[in-house]
């Protein structure tokens, strides 16, 4: 009887009457049937009711084992040895330690063990041969001392790797010693192999608390530079498998995006990178990384949050919050900072309504922090149009499945650090979807704003600064691109911006590189009208609303079309056009059409053009 | 068997008719099996405990077959007449009057009917005469039909319930007890005959009642359905053939059968007669508290009779050794200014060798190897050593030093420290044993022989020069299992290790070569545990064959086998005078047992769970045990008594230890902890005067917090092993467990 094999596809079913797993008859007649055996309906129940007493009762012998092994957990080895005591065949190819990963399938309830297809291949001809686990050993220390307290406190290091082989601790001096050393080459070297070492497991607690020591240099830039540069390495490496330690590493790096660093004091000091760069780093360890430790996301959040709607805080850590939230994709930015953005919005006012000489250096900072939360906006409001779409789409002949994983874009926002790799985003959409609710609780009391509402919204605090980095669509002239460089916006304050002082409501000012020429009024009413237009280069035209001279295609529901572009979005990087369309929604109306707000400067610069552009005049552009 | 004796005139008679009824109805049986329209009829009537017209028809035509059947055409004449039944009434409900007997198939319950049967056919006629006798036959022929109705097994359960749920409370307690046997009995039966929606139906309604530390069998229980089940699962059948034995007082008991008697409840009362042993006492009824202490055993308490044998728990007499160097080495001693050390040590030593404890055994009662020089050397290096022992006590506590075993990824099962704390072996779930020195002195290996005859066997240094220092080493690993070694023990004198393994061996190992000497076969199962007897020689092992085994190292079988325990025996211990063996199982008893003639001398109940470590105090008087529910509970050999119970621990113990002078006891448990106890206060505490009363129950004081002198952690290591050194140092071994 091979009613092992059954586990794997064991449906649970709960009877009131009985308070244990079964096997339904259903998945008895599938076994028979692969073996070539028609079983009828009775022998099936039969048959699953026995195979269900026989699991329990191996089940049942097999804890008497564990019990002597005077462990916890059952292991399938104890299951085994009661199979084999029982004279049962056993279950081969399970011994693993490490946990089984048990999955659900969404459509059929059908649970089943996760079995990765190894490469023999590759597993045979590798030559990182895994150095076999350190020597069993006794080490003794007196715990108490005439009954009375602990006379060695145990340090964070867990006693199980005190026993580190002499070249692993040398090595581990070396490579501590190369990255937190001055030779910048050195450094890089060391990181590398921090990369890629594949006999470094027994280290990797050291390494964790020595990148936990961020704490102790917060005034050094470098140095923390160095160690979030170590935390990379370490999540980059494949065979490092971080487990708990994640939880360690993450807590260091969110030091680095959220504290008030000492080297922050210092204005020269550019923390604001290390910010970005952090971040983007939390991102990486939480997509790489998030599924082993649970509930890591909603922490993460949480911890955000918290800084976010604490006034307290220094702007920069409510900078690190806003790029926190961006790193980890459009989705946090939706549950966290965009219900936060009212409430938040009043402080940042305060902020850059003061002129004070005094205020100068915060005021810049509170630039930062706006600057930060309209790229993250910005992107929210991209991504969320894309869901949209693609959801609309679903998996229709327009959207090959490989998409949502291509799909990744970079804010060319020169102030806010542009992500050195194009990974911000890796799983979008659905998949998104499924990475947060697998890695965090279900965020209470979050209800979705439909994107136009969101608009509306977003649009009453940024106006049109909003809609100009919406609309990104490159120059139909084929315009030159301007340089990534554009001025950083912040660090001088001109004073153009006074005369916007009696708005109705009182918009940030920031400095810009052009100014927009006024919009016809009323160029809001339909959000996505203004932001759908295809724009030019801003640096390169003041007429930067040509649309005004449009008259409005058609009276009906406003379509969205946007370009996906890329190199595996299709041949001669063409792009994918995807539409979708909305019913006016009722607010849209009753906003009213804010008069001044196209007055306003803008901030920041739109993307790089793709070069081929299939045209639609009403679209996104979403560039690679 | 108090009960059956117990029993008045009218049962016995009642046991007489039942046999020749049930003669009938099996030999019917054979005919007939489908049988419906009967069977549901007495839901209706009989619980009321009326014999309604119905039942009485059928009994006549019941005792009409049985009449014909045995060519009594002239009783079956008398009888029709008298009755006013028609021959073809009697021949129609035929088939409904044996069907009822079905259920009378059930195994072990028929059978032992069947076997009582033969012999009473003979007095059949007389104890027929229907009118004189009419309500005990139709008793006992409700009883018979019943048996096969299995709606009313919930119908006896509920009634008997509600009775014993109405008796005054000082009775109540008591009966409460006949609950969890009647109820698993029951299910078994309708289990048995195949009635598995009934089954089902009296597990749902009544599996709650039940007391919680039986939740572990019901959740075995709940999973039987199936008659065929039963064949494998040899716990449940012992539950079955072995009797549960209840404590009841002999009013409360006068009680349960009066009114059994009266609803004529013959289904519950079988399974008493057959299942059940009824230890009846004088005396006041127990408390509730009290019967809980003691219940919780896979087979009920034990017979008081049992409990009664002497048990010799004494320790034997010290040799006489002559100790040339101890004076000066006491002299020094002195100077220091400790003379009470001395004083108490001559004391305890001196009486012991002087005169012979009156509850200790002969000297000779088991035979006990005789002690080698080395033996002498050790045992003056021992009194040296207990010179300078500390004196614990609730000021005065251990200190503790923790051996943890670190990368211990292939799981460390078992741990052991030699006498003198100089070895430690841990046993390892990859089947391999590994040593380690615990002092600066290293492990070598004897040379090889070639080597050894070149040696001059004259010179002083011998010993020394035998060992071959080129093996030296910190640790020595031992293969030969081929499954994990669930148990290890050094011999006293340090030259031998035993290791008894999942692969159904024991082994016993050199310390001198570090090789495999033996490999004992017989358990065939997984052993479980083997200790070494406290003079050597002799050691015990237990196993998932529910044995114990006493064995000789010279010899290659068992030379006692301890059988008894209902289920795994988990643990063995020696008795420091080495004449008696102690053993916990998964049955959640403890029983000791007489290495003499491998008689089972007490039989201790109370744990409510396996048991996983057993420890005898060091005067021999007092054992404790430790099991997974987290309690240890403290008896008295001498009585065999229940005199404590440590609650405190969250998880399974799996170390317990005296003390050298036996002030404090150490447990240490899954839960990292290790916690003293204050064993002398509750020794001290128990009149040991109260057990000479008749009925021999005492009234435990809730008192583990007074008890408890300190609790210590580790950080994430199960403590496996606990060890006072010579000097009363408490030494702990775990595996450091990363999780």
């Amino acid at each position: 009887l091979h009613t092992q094999t059954d586990l794997t596809i064991v449906k649970m079913t709960e009877r009131e009457e009985r308070r244990f797993a079964e096997v339904p008859r259903e998945s008895i007649k599938l076994m028979a049937e692969s073996s070539g055996v028609e079983l009828s309906e009775e022998v099936a129940a039969l048959l699953a009711e026995d195979v269900c007493y026989r699991l329990r009762e191996a089940t049942q012998n097999s804890s008497q084992f564990m019990r002597h092994a005077k462990r916890r957990k059952l292991s399938v080895e104890d299951l085994n040895r009661a199979l084999r005591w029982s004279n049962t065949e056993t279950i081969c190819g399970y011994g693993a330690q490490d946990a089984l990963p048990f999955r659900p399938l969404k459509e059929g309830e059908l649970f089943f063990v996760e079995d990765r297809e190894i490469n023999l291949v590759e597993l045979a001809l590798a030559t990182n041969i895994p150095k076999g686990c350190a020597e069993t050993m006794v080490r003794v220390h007196v715990s108490y001392l005439d009954g009375k307290g602990n006379l060695e406190p145990q340090g964070t290091v867990p006693t199980a790797v005190q026993s580190l082989s002499e070249d692993l601790l040398k090595y581990y001096q070396q490579i501590t010693r190369a990255i937190l050393g001055e030779d910048p080459h050195l450094m890089k070297v060391a990181l590398l192999d921090l990369q890629s070492n594949s006999k470094i497991a027994a280290l990797l607690p050291y390494f964790v608390y020595v990148i936990s020591g961020v704490k102790s240099v917060s005034h050094d830039l470098d140095q923390l530079n160095r160690l979030l540069h170590m935390v990379k390495s370490l999540v980059q490496n494949p065979y490092l498998y971080l487990g708990s330690y994640v939880r360690s590493l993450v807590s260091s790096v969110m030091y680095c995006i959220l504290e008030p660093l000492a080297a922050s004091i210092n204005p020269l000091n550019d923390h604001w990178t290390l910010r970005d760069y952090a971040a983007l780093l939390l991102s990486h360890i939480f997509w790489t990384h998030g599924d082993l430790v649970s509930g890591l996301y909603h922490q993460i959040l949480l911890s955000l949050q918290k800084v976010l709607s604490d006034p307290v805080r220094p702007l920069c850590s409510h900078y690190g919050a806003v790029v926190g939230l961006h790193a980890l994709g459009w989705k946090a930015v939706e549950r966290v900072l965009y219900p936060h953005l009212p409430a938040y919005w009043a402080n940042l006012q305060a902020v850059l309504d003061d002129y004070s000489v005094s205020n100068a250096q915060v005021k810049a900072d509170g630039h930062k922090v706006y600057g930060a939360i309209l790229v993250a906006v910005e992107r929210l409001l991209k991504m969320k149009a894309l869901s949209l779409t693609l959801a609309a789409e679903g998996s229709g002949a327009g959207l090959p499945g490989t998409t949502t994983g291509a799909v990744g874009f970079r804010e060319n926002s020169p102030g806010l650090s542009p992500p050195p790799e194009p990974l911000s985003e890796p799983p979008l959409g659905i998949a998104s979807h499924l990475q947060a609710g697998g890695a965090g609780c279900p965020w209470e009391e979050w209800t979705p704003v439909s994107l136009p509402a969101m608009y509306c919204e977003l649009y009453s605090f940024f106006g049109d600064s909003l809609a100009v980095r919406f609309s990104t669509g490159p120059p139909l002239g084929g315009a030159t691109p301007p340089g990534p460089c554009q001025p950083l916006e912040g660090r001088k304050e001109p004073a153009s911006s006074a005369p916007n002082l009696e708005n109705t409501r009182k918009m940030p000012q920031l400095t810009a590189s052009m100014n927009i020429s006024p919009r016809r009024d009323g160029s809001p009413r339909s959000p996505l009208s203004s932001s759908s237009r295809p724009g030019r280069s801003t640096s390169q035209s003041r007429d930067i609303f040509p649309k005004a001279r449009f008259p409005l295609p058609q009276a009906g529901p406003p379509a969205f079309s946007f370009i996906i572009g890329g190199r595996q979005m299709g041949r001669r990087c063409q792009g994918r056009r995807f539409q979708t369309s909305f019913t006016p929604t009722p607010p849209l109306t009753t906003h009213p059409p804010r008069a001044y707000a196209h007055k306003l400067p803008v901030i920041g610069r739109v993307s790089k053009p793709v070069r081929r552009w299939t045209c639609s005049h009403y679209s996104l552009h979403l560039p690679l | 068997m108090a009960a059956v004796q117990d029993g008045p005139m009218e049962l016995d008679a009642e046991k007489e008719a039942k046999p020749e009824i049930l003669s009938d109805g099996t030999s019917n049986l054979s005919g007939n099996t489908a049988s419906g329209t009967l069977s549901s009829s007495p839901l209706t009537a009989a619980p009321a405990g009326g014999a309604p017209k119905m039942e009485d028809q059928q009994t006549l035509i019941a005792v009409l077959q049985f009449l014909k059947r045995n060519k009594l055409s002239e009783s079956v004449e008398i009888l029709r007449r008298e009755a006013g039944l028609g021959e073809h009434q009697e021949g129609s409900q035929a088939t409904d009057g044996s069907g009822g007997g079905k259920g009378d198939g059930d195994g072990g319950d028929a059978n032992s009917l069947l076997s009582r049967v033969s012999i009473t056919s003979a007095a059949a006629p007389q104890s027929m005469p229907v009118k004189k006798d009419q309500p005990d036959v139709s008793v006992v022929l409700s009883a018979y039909s019943q048996q096969g109705d299995p709606p009313l097994y919930q119908v006896y359960y509920s009634g008997l319930k509600n009775f014993i749920e109405s008796v005054l409370d000082c009775h109540r307690a008591e009966l409460s007890q006949l609950f969890y046997p009647l109820f698993v009995h029951m299910y078994l039966e309708l289990v048995y005959n195949n009635h598995e929606t009934e089954a089902k139906a009296f597990f749902d309604k009544f599996s709650g009642d039940q007391e919680c530390y039986y939740q572990d069998d019901l959740h075995i229980l709940c999973g039987l359905t199936k008659k065929e089940h039963l064949k494998g699962n040899e716990v449940l059948l012992d539950f079955r053939t072995s009797r549960f034995v209840l404590h009841i007082s002999r009013d409360s008991y006068q009680l349960l059968k009066r009114h059994l008697q009266e609803r004529h409840n013959n289904q519950i009362w079988n399974i008493i007669q057959e299942h059940l042993y009824i230890d009846i006492f004088d005396g006041m009824p127990r408390s509730k508290s009290q019967i809980d202490s003691m219940s919780g055993s896979l087979a009920g308490e034990a017979k008081r009779e049992v409990n009664k044998a002497k048990v010799f728990y004494g320790l034997l007499k010290e040799p006489e050794i002559e100790v040339p160097l101890d004076d000066e080495d006491d002299e020094a001693e002195n100077e220091e200014g400790k003379p009470k050390k001395k004083k108490t040590k001559k004391d305890s030593l001196g009486s012991k060798s002087k005169k012979q404890d009156p509850n200790a055994p002969q000297q000779n009662r088991i035979p006990l190897p005789e002690l080698k020089d080395s033996d002498k050397l050790d045992k003056i290096m021992y009194m040296k050593e207990s010179t300078k022992r500390i004196r614990l006590g609730p000021e005065n506590l251990p200190s503790i030093c923790f051996y943890t075993f670190l990368n211990a990824f292939q799981g460390l099962t078992a741990v052991d420290f030699t006498d003198d704390s100089s070895l430690l072996a841990g046993g390892f779930a990859d089947s391999t044993v590994r040593v380690w020195s615990v002092t600066p002195k290293k492990l070598r290996k004897v040379k090889s022989a070639g080597e050894l005859n070149v040696i001059e066997k004259e010179s002083d240094d011998v010993l020394e020069r035998i060992m071959d220092e080129k093996t030296a080493s910190e640790s020595k690993i031992l293969h030969g299992h081929s499954g994990p070694v669930y148990g290890v023990s050094f011999s006293p004198d340090r030259n031998y290790l035993l290791s008894s393994s999942e692969d159904g061996t024991v082994r016993l190992w050199s310390l001198q070569t570090f090789t495999c000497l033996v490999g004992y076969k017989g358990h065939n199962y997984p052993v479980w545990d083997t200790h070494f007897s406290p003079f050597g020689y002799y050691f015990v092992s237990g196993g998932h064959d529910r044995v114990a085994r006493l064995w000789a190292t010279d010899h290659y079988q068992p030379l006692r086998i301890f059988a008894g325990h209902l289920a795994d025996v988990t643990c063995t211990r020696f008795h420091p005078n080495s004449n008696y063996v102690a053993t916990g199982s998964t049955d959640r008893t403890v029983r000791l047992w007489d290495v003499l003639n491998a008689n089972c001398v007490r039989i201790l109940t109370g744990h409510k769970g396996p048991i996983h470590s057993l420890a005898f105090s060091p005067n021999g008087k007092f054992l404790a045990s430790g099991s997974t529910d987290g309690r240890v509970l403290l008896w008295d050999i001498g009585h065999g008594l229940m005199i404590g119970e440590l609650k405190g621990h969250t998880d399974t113990i799996y170390a317990l230890k005296f003390s050298r002078d036996g002030e404090i006891l150490a447990s240490g448990s899954m839960d990292n902890t290790v916690r003293l106890w204050d064993s002398m206060k509750a020794f001290d505490e128990v009149e040991t005067d109260d057990f000479t009363a008749t009925t021999g129950h005492i009234h435990l004081p809730d008192n583990s917090q007074e008890l408890l002198l300190g609790m210590y952690h580790s950080k994430s290591t199960p403590v496996t092993h606990l060890h006072f050194t010579r000097r009363n140092l408490l030494l702990a071994a775990g595996a450091y467990n990363s999780q």
